[in-house]
């Protein structure tokens, strides 16, 4: 097989392609939903009803969308400038521990305040940890995707030392959690007794800043032009080495925020299962968006339905959740796929 | 027990061996898929897998070779998959390869829950026994902690000089190490770029796979949720530290493994001065410190990273 550039992209295939994608995800998905001894239809319609089906479904696709677009924007910011940041899992984590270390008495402020504060901190704390790798990787070429890799588990070890030891809040009977996060500084709720929490509005508000970021400021163009051609930008006088730094300060700023926001909105405390693997998924949901800030929101909800949907489909029709994940996995490979047979034409020869 | 005394016990040294085995099959691995000029993230997913298929198999009532073997297949066909996308397709490695071990871990767990279904502790299975090398095991001291270990730790240690006479010494291995620096040169020769680099992911993939399922059918008997736990990324780590050669790979992972065992021991022997979390961290952090002192004198395949597209240059 020949891969042929395409000299003109017809509109259509641009949309067509990725949904593709997505449908042949579901329909490879399908195959293990039969292998479970399920129906497959009756066992989607459960899984779009659990994501979108009533108020508690959307609001809890809501509420799950929330850290994944900060994750997404953390993958999609980095990724645009070939900054290969995998670390966005320790990153929330460290948003999570600064907001806990300043959100927990240490300082207090009226609300509107108190909540901006706890996001610059959390973002300070996200941007500082990618730091390291990335003048490592600008001083020693070290390769920053091991590093920010490896970090991950550096962090959550270091959470796992506060929880169980200095930060174990006496009051929670003996469970490894940290003291809850003053009344000023908690994200109150959107929509009457459900979970879903201004976190999201403010994930909504940060892509479009990244957005318009990106697309408008001359930083975000050094951020484009850097990771489409390193030489070409450094020939045209631009500073790599700063346009990284920056790109690494966004970036783990987001997903430290991505910990404020669980940390805030839902839980109230730090515990170490805030995140299931959020910092992953927003790869994944990065990707799903075509590296696009609005995008993010979009595939955030989509993946968040996914996770919400297939928990649903699980406790009806006893099927493991782990599909949500497979279905994610999947469909990260088959898009990425797609959006080269949107560049090239296949040709069999 | 004071610090010194580990060093002369002979479990400390047992234990090293052992738990530098799934590291240097994950190191092999990754580094004949390097050396080809495929950078291979799939590995923490590809080992996961083989961990559960090799257990699953045996617990199923097959053999623990064939599980082996079974094993193997499953990794090289999640190294097919990954060379689809970063070979044929030229996708970007860095992507694909998370999105291999997303894939490969999922469906590793996913497959797990449907064939358990109810179970709440791990059932368990026989693994492989420590086989005594006759004569040698016999050796003081060096008998019982070389000769008197897994077959499967032997099969690592074989498998060394193996990758290191075939890449080095064989004209398979000369084109596979021109084709991760200069795959123009190697499709001058004649020789199908995309397929010789195929076959690597898939042979590097494979060995991966073992090393997970090492850890199934040889040290536990039991497969557990996120039972690798990071020792994949340790092992991409550990092939820039050994600067692409298999011989510093063995050592790599020895050493990487020395200090897994002495932190298990100190932690119990200290526990009251310096939390255990900080031990945990250790092997994360000192893969990191590797990288940092090998940066400079890396020196990377060429044409890593980069996928080559025919009449293109």
């Amino acid at each position: 097989m020949r891969l042929e550039p395409r000299a003109h992209v017809p509109f259509w295939l641009n949309i067509t392609a990725p949904l593709a994608a997505v449908v042949l995800a579901f329909a490879f998905c399908a195959l293990l939903i039969l292998w479970a001894g399920a129906p497959i239809v009756p066992a989607y319609t459960a899984l779009v009803k659990g994501a979108f089906g009533s108020t508690f479904a959307l609001t809890e696709t809501l509420t799950r969308a929330a850290p994944l677009i900060f994750t997404g924007l953390a993958a999609a910011v980095a990724f645009r400038a070939k900054l290969w940041n995998i670390g966005g899992e320790g990153q929330l984590y460290a948003g999570a521990l600064a907001a806990t270390y300043f959100g927990t008495g240490l300082v207090t402020l009226p609300p509107y305040l108190m909540i901006p504060f706890l996001f610059l901190v959390g973002a300070v704390a996200g941007g500082l940890l990618l730091l390291v790798p990335v003048i490592l990787k600008l001083k020693l070429r070290v390769d920053e995707v091991v590093t920010t890799l490896l970090l991950n588990f550096v962090v959550l070890l270091f959470a796992n030392y506060l929880l169980f030891g200095p930060w174990k809040d006496p009051l929670a009977m003996g469970w490894p959690q940290a003291a809850p996060i003053i009344d000023e500084g908690v994200l109150g709720p959107l929509v009457p007794r459900m979970r879903l929490h201004q976190g999201f509005i403010w994930a909504i508000a940060f892509a479009v800043f990244a957005w318009a970021f990106i697309r408008f400021t001359k930083w975000g163009f050094q951020i484009r032009a850097v990771g489409y051609n390193p030489d070409a930008a450094a020939f045209a006088g631009m500073p790599i080495g700063a346009t990284v730094l920056r790109t690494a300060l966004l970036s783990g700023g987001l997903a430290g925020m991505a910990g404020v926001c669980e940390l805030a909105g839902l839980k109230g405390y730090l515990t170490l299962d805030i995140s299931p693997g959020f910092g992953y998924t927003g790869i994944a949901v990065a990707m799903l968006a075509g590296l696009h800030p609005l995008g993010v929101i979009l595939s955030a909800i989509f993946i968040a339905a996914i996770y919400n949907g297939a928990d649903a489909m699980s406790r009806a029709m006893s099927i493991s959740n782990y599909l949500a994940d497979v279905l994610t996995a999947t469909a990260l490979l088959l898009v990425l796929a797609s959006v080269l047979f949107v560049r090239f034409r296949p040709r069999l020869r | 027990m004071e610090l010194l005394d580990i060093f002369v016990t002979l479990g400390f040294w047992g234990a090293l061996v052992r738990m530098a085995t799934p590291l240097i099959f994950g190191t092999l691995g990754e580094l004949i898929c390097e050396r080809a000029g495929v950078l291979n993230l799939g590995i923490e997913g590809i080992m996961t897998m083989g961990a559960m298929v090799a257990w699953m198999w045996v617990y199923q009532g097959g053999d623990l070779w064939t599980a082996v073997l079974v094993a193997a297949a499953a990794g090289a066909l999640f190294g097919l998959l990954h060379a689809v996308f970063s070979v044929y397709l030229g996708l970007s490695q860095h992507v694909t390869g998370i999105g291999i071990t997303l894939l490969a871990a999922s469906l590793s767990y996913f497959a797990f829950r449907m064939l358990l279904p109810d179970v709440t502790t791990p059932p368990k299975i026989d693994p492989f026994k420590p086989f005594p090398i006759p004569g040698l095991s016999e050796i003081p001291y060096i008998g019982e902690v070389l000769f008197t270990q897994s077959p499967l730790t032997y099969l690592a240690f074989v498998l060394v000089p193996i990758v290191g006479y075939g890449l080095y010494r064989t004209p398979l291995g000369l084109a596979l190490r021109m084709v991760g620096e200069n795959p123009m040169a190697v499709e001058a020769q004649g020789i199908d770029v995309h397929r010789l680099r195929t076959c690597a992911v898939m042979l590097g993939s494979a060995f991966m796979a073992v090393g997970g399922a090492f850890l199934t059918i040889s040290v536990f008997d039991a497969f557990y949720i996120g039972m690798i736990n990071g020792r994949g990324w340790i092992c991409i780590a550990l092939v820039i530290f050994a600067s692409w050669r298999p011989g510093k790979a063995l050592a790599g992972a020895l050493l990487f493994a020395a200090f897994e065992a002495l932190q298990i021991r100190v932690q119990q022997a200290s526990s009251a001065v310096i939390p255990y979390q900080f031990f945990l961290m250790m092997p994360y952090i000192l893969s990191i410190l590797a990288m940092i002192v090998m940066s400079r004198r890396a020196a990377y395949p060429k044409a890593l990273l980069v996928p080559f597209r025919k009449g293109e240059r």
